[in-house]
């Protein structure tokens, strides 16, 4: 091939103006490579063409500046405004999505509060009533223990009543302190009184047998452990006990004489 | 070859061999897309988007199958060619003349005082009717040598020869 012939074919210039077949723009191209006269030829014929093109141009200076941000966005400008509001429209959606679970939150954090607060009023009412079983126990703590030293004290004298005609099973024990005039009764071995009866203790002297009231058990029943304190600063020689209606009687109803205990130094 | 070198940074997303190449070819690519368009606003805008749109289609530019500039102006011609198809732009009524681009070139009494502008004139001023219509057709509008016959007249052969000594005066004036 005549590479001046080729040249001057004018099939340089169709390959600029893009004109040729693939395999035609591919000879082209290897011709390049191969001839320095067929590339300067090229050249010249784009430089010729990139000028007049160029001059048709009002040529505004438009500089590269202004298309340079745009390089790096993945699409055309119209792309990018649907970017930007599918962007915005994220941000709709997380803030909504975030409100949502804001608000689940506190509703949560209410709820969680009440039952934590129904939780502290139980245990408070709980602590209460433990508190309130404790000293309930130490008072009876004290008060057994106390009971036990009397018991144990030398200097108190201890009568076993025994059960009489009117209640042969029933019995019970006097513990006398002297010392200060006090009579403790233990009532465990009594039937509960009927409605509208009390049981009446009475400080006896034997002869003449003269009776004393010591007073009533009014609170009989409630009381747990049957243990009563009375007042006696008389010269007992004996204790009975009666059941009265209640209040007491001046003087006791021998009929219904439940128990009766003399002093064993007699 | 500097010019093959930049086209294959370029294609490696070279930034910097990127604005050498828009240096380069914008006001050319500006041209092409002017004379079909007439509006140097709308211009001006394709002309920028003809370069992001070769930036992010980097990897479709094969240079075994034609040059850089050859495969510019062809994205430049088809944005601008679409453009006046579009409906926004036939609404907004633009008389698209039959001037060829050297009624432009003359018409231009800002033309700057550099050689390449004077030797420009000088060409467009004594260039042929036949030259001007040529160019007009296979760079401009990148008409094919079949078409561009057709609508000339004039056998294909004839198109091939006449172009090559189009160019060649038209190199004479500015190179």
């Amino acid at each position: 091939m005549n590479i001046n012939d080729y040249i001057n074919s004018g099939i340089l210039e169709l390959y600029v103006a893009g004109q040729l077949s693939e395999t035609e723009s591919k000879e082209v191209y290897d011709l390049m490579l191969k001839h320095p006269e067929v590339l300067k030829e090229v050249l010249e014929i784009e430089a010729a063409i990139v000028k007049l093109t160029a001059s048709v141009s009002p040529k505004k200076d438009i500089s590269f500046n202004t298309i340079k941000g745009r390089l790096n966005n993945n699409s055309t400008s119209g792309k990018v405004i649907s970017l930007n509001r599918s962007k915005t429209k994220w941000i709709n959606y997380s803030g909504w999505a975030a409100a949502v679970v804001l608000a689940g939150g506190l509703i949560w954090t209410i709820n969680m509060k009440s039952t934590l607060e129904n939780q502290i009023q139980t245990v408070t009412t709980e602590k209460d009533f433990l508190e309130i079983q404790m000293e309930t126990s130490k008072t009876d703590l004290a008060e057994t223990k106390n009971l036990l030293n009397i018991i144990r004290d030398k200097s108190i004298i201890n009568i076993p009543l025994e059960g009489q005609a009117a209640a042969p099973g029933a019995y019970a024990n006097v513990y006398w302190d002297k010392k200060d005039d006090t009579v403790y009764l233990d009532l465990k071995g009594l039937p509960e009184p009927p409605e509208g009866k009390e049981y009446q203790v009475w400080s006896l002297t034997l002869n003449p047998l003269t009776p004393t009231s010591l007073g009533t058990i009014n609170d009989f029943i409630q009381d747990d452990n049957k243990i009563f304190k009375l007042k006696n600063a008389n010269q007992s020689q004996a204790f009975g006990i009666t059941l009265e209606p209640a209040g007491g009687s001046p003087t006791p109803t021998m009929e219904q004489l439940y128990t009766l205990g003399v002093l064993a130094s007699l | 070859m500097d010019l093959d070198n930049l086209v294959i940074q370029f294609k490696n997303k070279d930034e910097k061999a990127f604005e050498k190449l828009y240096n380069m070819y914008s006001d050319s690519m500006h041209g092409v897309i002017y004379n079909i368009v007439r509006d140097n606003t709308i211009a001006e805008e394709l002309m920028q988007d003809v370069f992001i749109k070769a930036w992010h289609k980097s990897d479709s530019y094969d240079v075994k199958k034609g040059r850089f500039f050859t495969w510019l102006i062809n994205i430049a011609r088809n944005a601008a060619i679409d453009k006046t198809r579009s409906k926004a732009f036939k609404n907004a009524s633009k008389n698209l003349n039959s001037d060829f681009f050297v009624d432009i070139i003359e018409s231009q009494d800002n033309l700057d005082s550099s050689t390449d502008a004077i030797g420009i004139k000088k060409f467009v001023d004594k260039l042929a009717k036949k030259c001007i219509e040529v160019i007009e057709l296979l760079y401009f509008k990148g008409f094919t040598q079949k078409e561009a016959s057709e609508e000339l007249n004039m056998p294909i052969g004839t198109i091939k020869t006449r172009n090559r000594n189009c160019i060649k005066e038209l190199r004479e004036s500015v190179l």
